[in-house]
């Protein structure tokens, strides 16, 4: 049977503002976080019935209570979704969001079906990191990896000392500039219009609405200085240059471009290719360094292809060691224009679909921009790449 | 000292598309099942919360509830404390007094009603100046007049105001004395809310839709209300309610009235009238003995005085219902449709099976074609009833219950046959009204496991079981015999295995003064409404062409029998029965056709006198099965009566107004 593979497109995406863990979500469900988002994004896309939607897949690292039961199942029913509409639940850690999209883009791309939601959502208060997990003894009596491997922070100080140009000081001025650049995002309203305001309640003071993020604050280098190293004695990873432990979700809705052109859908991105790699886990933070090359190899680009980066910034220095590499400076103003995970956080599963919703702000914004990146690090020694082309450039008229 | 358990209203300044909103929570820091309620500390509390939301200068002040529940309105548990009129009136003002102030703000107010909203907590919704709705609030009512009450904090004078008068009569009158509550699509449709919201996002889409409103995007259209059928329009339902109750009830007496006065009086007036309103009613008898059925009602019923340890109830899997009448039917279905096991009817010959069979499967046809159960439910359903004119499929049913002819020596064949074919242990339960189970069970192997189960009809509706401790009843029986009833989602009473029990009892006793009344010459019409006044759920002659002279005669006899000095057998009941005829028409209208069959003596009595009589017999027939055990307490006495035989709150039952007027 011959067939051709569809074009894919990225058509809406949408968040929760971000909470700190023990935050303004404490009393609030995840499953209801990622289920406001879904709502959401159908009630400001009429034009898409929602029995036109095909697949649900809704990321989570920590399956269980109000992340488990197949949330991308439940959460397809809880939003109101005809119950026609299947879902399933999936997990790369850090990368479920961007997971999530890449998945039923292949699904779409394929002819399986035309339209589908991805999203995540990670609420680290209900579920700390690690909660409830039994890794097999084999991984530590056969010296499979580094025991740090386990525990992020520590794979960060790892990738401190192999790339010794990264000091603390470009950690912090990175993670100082990240909430600089994302307080004058706010300032003009560049990420307001993708937050959806979520109902919270306390026992104390009642209900009240989350509309901005939690985490962001106001810092200064001699500030950060001054903070504690806590995965290493006088080490460089600090809280104030690595993301939180964070409750978000997102949400986005992925298209093929033949179906979202019928529906009048918008089409915001075009996909180019992604790429999954594996690298040594007790340095995961180099992931997107391979994870991009595979992705333009395959795409046919060059690095000097790419106008925009949304890059996530688990920790400063996986963000550097990725710029050092392909020759970008620190402050280069196509990388988080906006901002990263350092000020808003990083709810885990969540994260990867917020990069793209901003990237697609990005391009509107940027005609002169064609293609940009979104990519991030993945625990257990991963990296995730995926390449966009802005259907606003103006090189196409 | 207050044992109120206060509501707190807490106050948060939110934003939304750029206004600044205050959002009052009411909450009482319980979950669900204990809703939010206003007693004077969570007036005091809402108070506060307004002064510090207003101080917050907003754009818009909000009020809404915990999940699932905005507020069901005033604490009762704290009226019985209420010892003066006076005391009765400051707490209308106050409640007035706070809640005025969402009206009367400068600032805009909402209430997004989230959940359950009743009496005082829909009157708080309604002193706002908006409202959103939840597609999820379950029950939305003004129940007040059931408890003879008043929508007293604001309810009688805003609600027609905003709605209309025919259906704010509707909701503040019709609906209480016919315990009917509002869906939200309902309140919706009436104007009640403004806006109707999925529950999902009721919240956020609320605080979305008031910010709209206050920016101008959103215009709220209200119908105007009209003015020239208000008087008309409470003309009938006055009729309508004399119809019924006769004036008797102070409670709807009053609602009447105030309704009245809305349409012309300034808020102020028509405020100052529901305190007094309020004063009258907190302290008279019928608000007391409102509270004291409601009690019953809400506490009593479900924890039966007397029931054994629900541990040593048996596990029903399978439910026989021996006979497939009309009301073994009907029985057939409830056991299916509620205890969700295979139930199978006999009879005596396959025509009358399949007959039987075909009743509950077309019953439950029905139930689909209505939208109460879904596809998969009615096909479950079918599944889990059928027939058979072989006894032998009750070998493994746990709980038979027969629903054969009323007589003593068909019941004890019944069983006997029964006997044969099930376990030791299976409950055989019968569903008699006045023949002694101790009697029916006597000649078996096992009489251990007879209980007496008496529904009322119809069936489905009538929330009592009467259930029967025979004389060797043991206590695994009668406790399986309460769970089945709990299962069925019953009210159950347990009762002595006495003549007739109590609901019938009593009402063949108070049927038995009448005929005496009529049998002694005083006119048809004078017997038949001299308990008016009493506001009764129907006229006794209305009840006996309910019930069906045969029956009663039936009965008559069986009462007569056990007790010959008090209750007698009507020569003319006789008459009536063989007339074919009963007294009056479905629509209470006498047959004077009938009447004229009647041969009556020459004293008759004044409906004052027939009612004292009336009244005397039924206070001397509850002493006589107090002092008996017939049941454990004269609560489930009046237990009985508002659940079996529907007599009113405002009577408390009967035995607190038989206290009341010196009989008891």
């Amino acid at each position: 049977m011959p067939r051709s593979v569809r074009d894919v497109v990225f058509v809406d995406g949408i968040r929760t503002p971000f909470g700190k863990a023990g935050g303004m979500y404490a009393h609030t469900r995840a499953d209801d976080l990622v289920i406001r988002c879904i709502r959401e994004l159908l009630r400001r896309n009429p034009s898409l019935p929602p029995e036109r939607v095909e697949e649900v897949a809704i990321a989570a690292t920590t399956q269980i209570g109000d992340q488990g039961l197949t949330i991308g199942r439940t959460a397809a029913l809880l939003a109101g979704l005809p119950k026609t509409v299947p879902g399933f639940a999936i997990d790369r850690m850090c990368a479920g969001a961007m997971t999530a999209v890449t998945t039923v883009a292949g699904g779409i791309a394929m002819g399986a079906y035309d339209v589908a939601v991805a999203g995540g959502v990670e609420h680290m208060g209900r579920h700390p990191m690690g909660e409830g997990v039994d890794p097999n003894p084999r991984i530590l009596a056969e010296k499979l990896v580094d025991p740090s491997a386990l525990v992020m922070g520590k794979t960060a100080e790892n990738l401190h000392d192999r790339l010794p140009a990264v000091t603390r000081e470009r950690a912090d001025a990175f993670g100082l500039a990240s909430q600089v650049r994302t307080a004058k995002a706010y300032a003009n309203g560049k990420l307001q219009d993708d937050l959806v305001p979520v109902a919270i309640r306390d026992p104390e003071n009642g209900w009240g609405l989350a509309t901005v993020d939690e985490a962001p604050r106001d810092t200064s280098l001699a500030k950060l200085a001054t903070l504690k190293t806590p995965f290493r004695p006088h080490g460089r990873v600090t809280a104030g240059n690595s993301a939180g432990l964070n409750d978000g979700a997102t949400a986005s809705i992925i298209a093929a471009e033949e179906t979202a052109r019928e529906l009048g859908l918008p089409v915001a991105m075009r996909l180019v290719s992604y790429g999954f790699v594996g690298v040594e886990p007790e340095v995961m933070g180099v992931g997107p360094i391979p994870a991009t090359e595979k992705a333009l190899r395959i795409a046919g680009l060059s690095i000097e292809d790419i106008g925009l980066f949304e890059l996530n910034e688990a920790f400063a220095v996986q963000v550097l060691a990725f710029l050092d590499h392909f020759g970008i400076a620190d402050d280069d103003p196509r990388v988080n224009p906006w901002g990263g995970a350092i000020a808003v956080g990083h709810p885990l599963a969540s994260s990867g679909v917020r990069l793209m919703t901003q990237l697609a702000r990005q391009f509107a914004e940027h005609p002169e921009v064609r293609y940009g990146i979104t990519a991030m690090c993945i625990g257990i020694g991963m990296g995730g790449s995926v390449i966009w082309e802005n259907p606003a450039w103006e090189g196409a008229k | 000292m207050s044992s109120e358990v206060v509501t707190k209203a807490l106050v948060r300044a939110v934003t939304v598309n750029g206004h600044k909103a205050a959002l009052i929570t009411l909450d009482n820091g319980l979950d669900h099942t204990k809703p939010n309620s206003f007693g004077p500390g969570g007036l005091a509390s809402l108070d506060e919360a307004i002064t510090a939301a207003t101080a917050l200068e907003p754009a818009f002040i909000a009020i809404t509830g915990k999940p699932y529940i905005f507020s069901v309105g005033a604490d009762i548990t704290g009226m019985p404390m209420i010892k003066s009129r006076e005391q009765a009136v400051e707490l209308g003002r106050y409640g007035h007094r706070v809640f005025n102030r969402l009206r009367e703000s400068a600032i805009p107010t909402f209430a997004f009603v989230n959940g359950v909203a009743m009496g005082g907590g829909l009157e708080v919704a309604l002193h706002c100046h908006y409202r959103t709705l939840s597609g999820g609030a379950n029950a939305l009512a003004l129940p007040e007049v059931s408890l003879g009450l008043v929508p007293a904090w604001g309810g009688t004078q805003l609600l027609p105001n905003l709605i209309g008068i025919a259906p704010a009569a509707q909701v503040i009158i019709q609906n209480p004395l016919t315990q009917k509550t509002l869906r939200p699509a309902q309140a919706r449709e009436l104007g009640i809310a403004d806006v109707l919201l999925e529950p999902a996002d009721f919240l956020e889409r609320s605080l979305e839709w008031a910010a709209g409103v206050v920016a101008g995007e959103i215009t709220v259209e209200r119908p105007e209300i009209d003015r020239d059928m208000w008087d008309g329009v409470l003309y009938f339902a006055k009729l309508q309610l004399d119809e019924k109750l006769h004036g008797a009830v102070a409670s709807a007496e009053k609602a009447l009235e105030l309704l009245a006065l809305a349409k012309d009086a300034d808020f102020a007036t028509g405020t100052a009238a529901e305190d007094e309103a309020l004063g009258d009613l907190v302290t008279g008898p019928q608000l007391r003995n409102s509270l004291y059925a409601f009690d019953l009602v809400q506490r009593r019923a479900k924890k039966p005085a007397g029931a054994p340890d629900k541990a040593l109830a048996r596990d029903v899997t399978k439910v026989g219902v021996v006979g497939a009448g009309l009301m073994a039917g009907q029985m057939a279905l409830l056991f299916a449709r509620r205890l969700e096991v295979p139930v199978v009817l006999t009879d005596l010959d396959q025509e009358r099976v399949d007959k039987g069979v075909a009743y509950v499967h077309g019953e439950i046809d029905k139930l689909r074609g209505k939208g109460r159960i879904d596809e998969g439910t009615a096909a479950k359903l079918h599944g889990l009833v059928s027939g058979s004119v072989d006894k032998a499929v009750f070998a493994d049913a746990d709980f038979v219950i027969e629903a054969v002819f009323e007589d003593l020596a068909v019941k004890k064949q019944v069983f006997a046959e029964l006997e044969k074919v099930v376990s030791p242990e299976a409950v055989l339960a019968t569903n008699t009204s006045s023949l002694s189970v101790t009697e029916m069970a006597a000649d078996l192997e096992h009489p251990e496991r007879v209980v007496g189960f008496h529904f009322f009809n119809p069936v489905s509706v009538m929330p009592l079981v009467e259930i029967v401790r025979a004389g060797k009843t043991d206590d695994p029986a009668l406790a399986t015999a309460f769970a089945v009833g709990r299962q069925l989602r019953k009210s159950c009473v347990l009762v002595k295995d006495a003549p007739s029990f109590v609901v019938n009892r009593l009402l063949t006793r108070f049927l038995g003064e009448i005929y005496a009344a009529i049998d002694a010459g005083t006119p048809v019409e004078v017997a038949n409404t001299a308990l008016d006044p009493l506001g009764l759920p129907m006229r006794p002659l209305a009840l006996l062409t309910m019930v069906g002279p045969a029956v009663a005669l039936h009965v008559s006899k069986t009462m007569h029998a056990a007790f010959p000095d008090r209750f007698g057998v009507s020569a003319n009941l006789g008459r009536i029965v063989e007339s074919g005829k009963s007294l009056t028409d479905r629509e209470g209208n006498i047959d004077e056709s009938v009447v004229a069959l009647l041969e009556v003596g020459d004293a008759p009595l004044t409906a004052e006198q027939v009612r004292d009589r009336a009244l005397d017999a039924i206070a001397e027939e509850v002493k006589l099965m107090l002092a008996d055990g017939v049941v454990a307490d004269a609560k489930d006495i009046d237990l009985c009566l508002v659940l079996g035989a529907g007599w009113p709150f405002h009577l408390g039952g009967i035995t607190p107004h038989l206290a009341a007027t010196g009989r008891l």
